[in-house]
């Protein structure tokens, strides 16, 4: 009896890692398949042609160069203004910031801003850039909105980065004479540095893939040239994926995934360089 | 003389360096302040403009009429706005997905922060890191392209867009965050309680399931919150793959508009100032108070945890 139970014990716990493992295989594979899907099914489509030509024909024919350099600069515009936002509010939150109820305030409005959906910064932007301060449907007006989007993240890394660099080395810099600010920027900065940039590149490519926002904000659907000025208007590349996947009657399969290619491929070459400086700082840290 | 006087001079010059130094300094430190409010000014002004430009359509539409009407017709004469259709499809795509993504996502960080070996749980946490950076975009365009045809031949139906397809897909969205939130609660469980239950002569499992999930439940509780928030937020995928049709659905099965979508599809079309402008903004401000709410009750929630095992 004593031996049946301690089996059938033994029989459950089996049953049930085999459950946890099983759900983790469920979450892997739709990854890795959606990925091998991208890759198989959009390469056909990738040119020399397709990256360096202007579209035609309504998006079913000639390339995306256009939609390319759109999303480059967009994620150039955002990174410009969010960066330095957060940066400097990582500092103040870390080296200024009293732990009173102010704090707190901006702690749970970032925690918050990190919490609203996109399709509201896109509103938000509609009603501030693109019509209160009368930008228009342009590339200043969106990269506004995508900032006001990243804000969010590149505040909490940044905080995170410079919170991580040790109390002695502020004690150092200003037990010889220098004033908090230089000790924020000769001494903290340099250390945060790897943590900072990280935070930046995964905020530009997230700003990369945003689609919503610029939807509300308005991407052009076609342009035969590139963006001349900020305050132009753009193509971008996942704005683009919608228009010939959802709204372009006729576009060939091939060019859809090519395009979704494209995308992954910027979105993913940034994650992956945000990762070998995170790696890169660790092992620096480690040694 | 002369001599009493140059070194007073180079102080003198010396001084205003200083000075001047102390004003740099200032309008720097000042400009940091700025920065760190500038997040409660965006937060502000996203609800200030959604109330400025939405709350006026009430004076068209009582809120009754607006929130339980179930006829959302903005070009008709005249126009009439009910977004019942918008957010039972919301919670129809919600279901869906938390009910996909809830067992899977936790049952996953059991695996990976109480059973995996580090090596395998060094390959796969990338592996989901990697779903997360997956644009909204290209889930809604997989979910168009590959899953829609499966689901219709499935379940027989005139179209595969439906609540259900764009559920499954925020299904795989929202994983990441349940799976990364989950597994850090999991991981804050001390291990005198996992030694505690095995001295008890407990297995793996049975701690896992008795000791483990129970003491890391506000951070799981957490997790699921933020999964629902995300899956309440999401724009491109239902926009794309819901089915974008305006009658109130009864099942998960039938094509659907989300509210997210509904204000995605519309606002091309809306004057700037009118009642449908105005009827979207309204729409955006519930959406906002949503997931407001869903996210300030995960944050209180995940602080409870962090107290819990802080000491």
């Amino acid at each position: 009896m004593r031996r049946k139970i301690r089996v059938s014990r033994k029989l459950s716990q089996r049953i049930a890692l085999g459950i946890l493992i099983l759900a983790t295989i469920l979450v892997i594979i739709p990854v890795l398949f959606i990925i091998i899907q991208i890759i198989v099914n959009g390469s056909g489509a990738i040119s020399w042609e397709f990256l360096t030509q202007p579209p035609s024909d309504a998006g079913r024919a000639g390339g995306i160069l256009p939609a390319i350099i759109g999303t480059l600069y967009l994620m150039l515009g955002t990174i410009i203004i969010a960066l330095p936002i957060g940066v400097l509010a990582g500092i103040y939150l870390t080296e200024y910031a009293r732990d009173n109820w102010l704090t707190r305030l901006i702690n749970m409005a970032i925690m918050n801003l990190a919490g609203v959906p996109s399709i509201i910064y896109g509103l938000f932007g509609l009603g501030v850039f693109v019509l209160a301060m009368n930008f228009g449907m342009s590339l200043l007006a969106a990269s506004l909105t995508l900032a006001c989007q990243a804000l969010a993240m590149t505040i909490t890394t940044s905080r995170e980065a410079i919170l991580a660099v040790p109390r002695d080395y502020r004690e150092a810099s200003l037990a010889i004479g220098a004033t908090k600010l230089q000790t924020v920027r000769h001494v903290v900065l340099p250390q945060a540095r790897p943590g900072i940039i990280t935070g930046a590149v995964l905020a530009m490519s997230r700003a990369a893939g945003e689609t919503a926002p610029i939807l509300v904000v308005g991407a052009a659907f076609l342009l035969p040239g590139l963006p001349q000025s900020p305050f132009d208007q753009f193509m971008a590349l996942p704005y683009h994926l919608y228009t010939v996947a959802a709204h372009v009657p006729g576009v060939p399969e091939a060019t859809m995934w090519g395009v979704a290619l494209v995308l992954m491929v910027v979105v993913l070459s940034f994650n992956i360089v945000a990762t070998v400086i995170r790696l890169r700082a660790r092992r620096r840290r480690s040694t | 003389m002369e001599h009493s006087t140059s070194p007073t001079a180079a102080q003198v010059l010396g001084k205003n360096l200083r000075r001047r130094w102390r004003v740099r300094e200032k309008f720097i430190e000042g400009w940091i302040l700025l920065a760190g409010f500038l997040a409660i000014v965006v937060l502000l002004g996203i609800v200030i403009l959604l109330f400025k430009e939405g709350v006026p359509v009430f004076l068209h539409t009582p809120p009754w009429e607006f929130f339980f009407g179930t006829k959302w017709y903005p070009v008709s004469e005249p126009p009439t706005f009910g977004i019942a259709p918008f957010y039972v499809a919301t919670f129809w795509v919600t279901l869906v997905s938390t009910a996909i993504a809830v067992p899977v996502g936790v049952a996953c960080a059991a695996y990976l922060s109480e059973v995996a070996p580090p090596k395998i749980r060094e390959t796969v946490k990338p592996i989901i890191e990697l779903l997360a950076g997956v644009p909204s975009i290209v889930m809604g365009f997989i979910g168009l392209m590959l899953l829609s045809p499966l689901i219709q031949s499935m379940f027989n139906l005139p179209t595969g867009l439906t609540g259900l397809t764009a559920g499954i897909m925020l299904s795989l969205m929202s994983l990441p965050i349940i799976v990364s939130v989950s597994e850090d609660a999991l991981r804050a469980v001390p291990n005198e309680y996992r030694e505690a239950s095995y001295a008890l002569g407990a297995t793996k499992w049975e701690t896992i399931k008795h000791v483990c999930i129970p003491s890391a439940l506000s951070g799981i509780t957490a997790a699921i919150m933020l999964g629902v928030g995300r899956a309440i937020g999401e724009t491109m995928t239902v926009l794309m793959v819901a089915g974008g049709a305006l009658a109130v659905p009864v099942s998960p099965t039938e094509p659907m508009m989300p509210m997210t979508a509904a204000i995605a599809s519309g606002i091309g079309n809306a004057v700037q100032g009118g009642l449908q402008y105005q009827a979207l903004f309204a729409i955006g401000l519930t959406l906002f108070i949503m997931t407001f709410t869903v996210n300030v009750i995960a944050d209180r929630v995940l602080e409870r945890q962090k107290r819990k095992f802080a000491r």
